[in-house]
């Protein structure tokens, strides 16, 4: 290089700028906290729906483990309850709209940390189905098993057994759709939301508990809200 | 008809050739390689975040994976490019800024687009705010990433912090590649550079011209 050289000289900016970059981002994950709060107040005036593609735009997120999902409606929908049982039962929609409702209103939280306050599921205990099956002294928990093929959750026989855990055929007050796990789902209140597993079809009282799809990947089996998974979110019940 | 340098001559006297070397292979296949995963990324991202994606897709398990190992290797090709003097002179050139580049950056905030404005050598100040800021960028979004990912490893606070900067992080790294993207689509002699290795003296001239101005002093 000549002395003229416009190069190989002067400040090295490039240097600053990706050093402060990176400065940035950890400033970033200390500061989330306030930041995010900011974000939230901003975006949740917001009426046109747009900002539900930016991050923590508020509401439901769709996951799914399979690559499609069969649509069951009323015609050709079933739900098995078996297993160590008296009375082996499976269920139309139309059995199971006939059975007492319950409606309920939590926040939803997911493992993920999207929350969605307030949202009303409605449905049948799963502790009345588990009566009308007569489950045996020997049983100590429920596997849940989907239509979608792969997705499977496990509740112990007394979680199973909380007033706030629902087979859910209603949610936002309209019946579920199939983004959303319908036309059945669970729903298990005081956990985080992979618990609620979408497109019900199979009940089976066992022996032990047997960890569902993402508990073998790691998540927690026992999955309050608050108290499992490393996460302190507020309780949802 | 066209004359065409001898290229006898022009092996002879370089600063005659029609074309001028720009990038080495080592960095083009380090670009290449980048690229693509840059590419893997965005795309398994887009599939787990936006709703419409997700529903035509599913198979979250394996997307994440997809999406995990991306990032992981993201910054392999640059590393091991590193062995290329090529590559090692280029980043030093990127690092440096002259006067020249204090220019082109008054021009670019003044929206003047006058070449004789926006001074350049072998990278404008451009394209060299670019290259530091996207390289930051991907080692933030990297090390967020794993804070996620490997979730025993730092206390739920720092993880929610790497959440919330790795999502707009991906939100400003995606405008700012569509903004890389879009200008190498308006400028097909910089693209030859990258996919051949050289660019049309022409274009150096216009586009870098203390670049081709150095090239022929120091022979």
């Amino acid at each position: 290089m000549n002395s003229e050289s416009p190069q190989g000289r002067g400040a090295p900016v490039g240097r600053r700028v990706f050093l402060g970059t990176l400065g940035l981002g950890a400033l970033g994950i200390v500061a989330a906290p306030a930041l995010q709060r900011g974000t939230e107040a901003v975006l949740s005036g917001d009426p046109t729906g747009l900002t539900g593609l930016l991050p923590n735009g508020g509401g439901f997120r769709y996951y799914s483990v399979t690559s499609s999902v069969p649509h069951k409606d009323a015609k050709n929908y079933q739900l098995t309850v078996d297993g160590l049982v008296d009375r082996p039962a499976s269920y139309t929609l139309a059995d199971l709209r006939a059975l007492p409702q319950t409606r309920m209103v939590r926040d939803v939280q997911c493992v993920t940390g999207w929350r969605v306050p307030g949202t009303p599921f409605e449905g049948v205990r799963l502790s009345h189905l588990l009566d009308a099956a007569g489950v045996r002294s020997t049983a100590g928990a429920v596997h849940f098993t989907c239509f979608d093929g792969a997705y499977t959750e496990s509740l112990t026989l007394e979680q199973a057994r909380r007033a706030d855990v629902l087979v859910a055929l209603r949610m936002q007050d309209k019946d579920i759709g199939h983004s959303h796990g319908g036309p059945v789902r669970l729903y298990v209140a005081p956990m985080y939301f992979y618990k609620s597993a979408k497109w019900l079809s199979g009940i089976t009282v066992t022996q032990d508990v047997e960890p569902g799809f993402w508990e073998e990947r790691g998540y927690d089996i026992d999955a309050w809200v608050g108290r499992s998974n490393g996460r302190d979110d507020e309780p949802t019940t | 008809m066209n004359r065409r340098p001898d290229p006898r001559q022009t092996a002879a006297r370089p600063e005659l050739a029609p074309r001028v070397r720009r990038f080495s292979a080592a960095e083009r296949w380090a670009h290449r390689a980048t690229a693509v995963l840059m590419g893997v990324c965005v795309v398994t991202a887009a599939f787990l975040y936006l709703p419409a994606l997700a529903e035509l897709i599913g198979r979250r398990a394996l997307v994440v994976t997809v999406h995990q190992w991306a990032g992981i290797a993201l910054p392999v090709p640059v590393l091991a490019a590193l062995g290329s003097r090529a590559l090692r002179a280029d980043l030093t050139l990127l690092n440096r800024f002259g006067p020249h580049d204090r220019r082109w950056l008054r021009a670019a905030l003044h929206r003047d687009k006058r070449r004789s404005s926006r001074p350049a050598h072998k990278f404008n100040a451009g394209q060299k705010i670019y290259a530091a800021w996207a390289a930051g960028a991907t080692l933030v979004m990297l090390g967020t990433g794993l804070m996620m990912w490997f979730t025993h490893l730092t206390p739920l606070t720092w993880r929610t912090g790497a959440t919330f900067v790795h999502d707009w992080l991906a939100l400003t790294l995606g405008v700012v590649l569509a903004g890389h993207i879009g200008m190498a689509m308006g400028d097909p002699e910089a693209r030859r550079g990258m996919r051949t290795g050289s660019v049309a003296r022409e274009w150096a001239e216009r586009e870098h011209p203390l670049w081709l101005r150095e090239r022929k002093s120091s022979r």
